[in-house]
């Protein structure tokens, strides 16, 4: 396990501040759901970069990591498509309602392979739709250019969010020294993609 | 050359001063006043009013907590984490450092009283509390001691809003509520993190008393209570929905790391939660701040 730097712990916290701003003042004016969501995703962003801070990469060995972190995903998706595609949002909210709970049941009563697979699943649609639409609604003329950057985190969390999945299923994609040093400058620039993509909006 | 050498001396002189007053704690408390006093709003508000709160509450504090050093210089020097301060290292006498305490006390206490006398009985209440009724009285008798020390750490934000209101308030008081279930919290953290050297000098602690177990679940328990109690008073204040939701995002956090620390209690997991507390409160106390300026 490689321990925090000084470094690491600044640019968690630069996330955990980003993050906090963005709760309090960038999501200001939308709508109660697109709030609740984008609060519980930046939240989980805020708490586990001070988590983090506090108790170093060890932290990331917890059971419960995989669950909780995949509330970022499915807040954000859920979050753009109440602001954009409200049409669709009960039957999404349901899938991600019911994609989160089974994430955490298979997590905690199977693990192993349908827990991957469900992770992978659930954690997938939530970082394409994250990914895509953006880039969409921006080419579409829905949005204004500036909101494929929103796009460009939905990437990056899906990059990250693979590489902690497959460390802590024991096949690793990249070794956990280089996942670990990568993984703050990933947060971080994730958060700046997102805050800044939503207020160009 | 004898200028320099007077000047090096005096520097040095303040660095151990400096040590004494234990400048991060200090730090926090000052800042637990001046969110105190802010919370109250303009136009109450003057830049002259907050300069004599921020240097009364500053020597108090100050004063107060260079008369514990002194006072508890014996239990101090028998424990590995409190040997090396100025004290127990005889880099300063003790007859120097009481009347450093008793100095600053009286200038603290006496110009806070100069400038509300509600202000100057609450900071007053903050330096007896903390002197006579913890340290002296009760700190080397019960492990309960450390409720006199939270009530005397949570004098500090109520003399704030007291001096920015005119009076003590429900707001007041829950926000020294929540500052005063947080020092327990910080008291027996550090009392299972150094139990062997707290053992060693026969100070009664919540671990010695009552078994680790029950200290986890009392942390806990004081942690998830004093973010509640922060929670209102902060509604009550009137801050803003966007501020309203850190605050609630930073509960839920220090709500998961609680109750973590209850199910599988360990000294590591036990320390992020109150590094967390810390973090939740300094923040609390920042976003009063930011959200009245």
């Amino acid at each position: 396990m490689r321990d925090i730097s000084a470094l690491d712990r600044v640019l968690l916290l630069l996330t955990a501040l980003l993050s906090a701003y963005q709760i309090a003042v960038g999501i200001e004016g939308l709508g109660s759901l697109a709030v609740i969501c984008y609060t519980i995703a930046f939240g989980v962003l805020l708490v586990a970069s001070l988590i983090l801070i506090i108790l170093g990469f060890e932290a990331l060995e917890s059971p419960h990591v995989v669950v909780i972190a995949a509330l970022i995903p499915l807040g954000l998706s859920l979050g753009l498509i109440s602001q954009y595609v409200p049409t669709y949002q009960v039957g999404y909210m349901a899938f991600a309602v019911l994609g989160f709970l089974a994430i955490g049941i298979t997590r905690y009563l199977t693990p192993g392979r349908i827990a991957t697979i469900t992770l992978a699943l659930v954690h997938g649609t939530a970082g394409l739709l994250i990914f895509i639409l953006p880039i969409v609604f921006s080419l579409q003329g829905v949005a204004r250019p500036g909101f494929i950057l929103v796009g460009i985190g939905g990437g990056l969390i899906g990059i990250g969010g693979l590489l902690l999945a497959f460390l802590r299923t024991g096949r690793p994609l990249l070794s956990a020294k280089t996942i670990y040093t990568v993984l703050p400058v990933l947060l971080l620039m994730m958060t700046v993609a997102f805050v800044i993509g939503l207020a160009l909006a | 050359m004898i200028i320099r050498s007077i000047g090096q001396q005096v520097r040095r002189r303040l660095g151990v001063y400096w040590k004494l007053i234990k400048s991060l704690q200090t730090g926090l408390l000052l800042l637990t006043g001046l969110a105190g006093y802010m919370s109250a709003r303009c136009p109450v508000i003057t830049w002259r009013t907050l300069l004599a709160l921020t240097g009364s509450l500053f020597l108090a504090i100050s004063g107060s907590t260079v008369l514990n050093m002194v006072y508890d210089r014996d239990i101090d020097a028998q424990m590995k984490r409190t040997c090396n301060r100025p004290l127990p290292l005889g880099q300063i006498r003790v007859v120097e450092a009481l009347v450093l305490g008793v100095g600053l006390s009286i200038l603290g206490i006496g110009w806070a009283f100069l400038l509300s006398p509600i202000y100057g009985i609450v900071v007053f209440a903050g330096f007896f509390f903390d002197i006579v009724v913890y340290t002296i009285w009760l700190k080397r008798r019960t492990a309960w001691s450390i409720v006199w020390g939270g009530i005397a750490g949570g004098m500090p934000i109520l003399a704030g809003r007291a001096l920015g209101v005119g009076q003590i308030d429900w707001i007041g008081l829950l926000l020294s509520l929540a500052v005063l279930l947080w020092i327990p919290t910080h008291i027996m953290t550090f009392n299972l993190r150094h139990k062997a050297d707290y053992q060693h000098t026969g100070v009664p602690t919540f671990p010695s008393a009552y078994g680790d177990r029950v200290t986890y679940l009392a942390i806990a328990l004081s942690s998830v209570v004093a973010s509640v109690a922060m929670g209102i008073a902060a509604y009550g204040i009137g801050m803003t929905w966007g501020y309203l939701r850190v605050l609630v995002v930073l509960s839920a956090g220090l709500l998961v790391l609680a109750v973590s620390s209850v199910v599988r209690p360990s000294v590591r997991l036990n320390f992020g939660l109150f590094k967390f507390a810390s973090i939740y409160m300094l923040s609390s106390m920042l976003l009063v701040l930011v959200e009245t300026m």
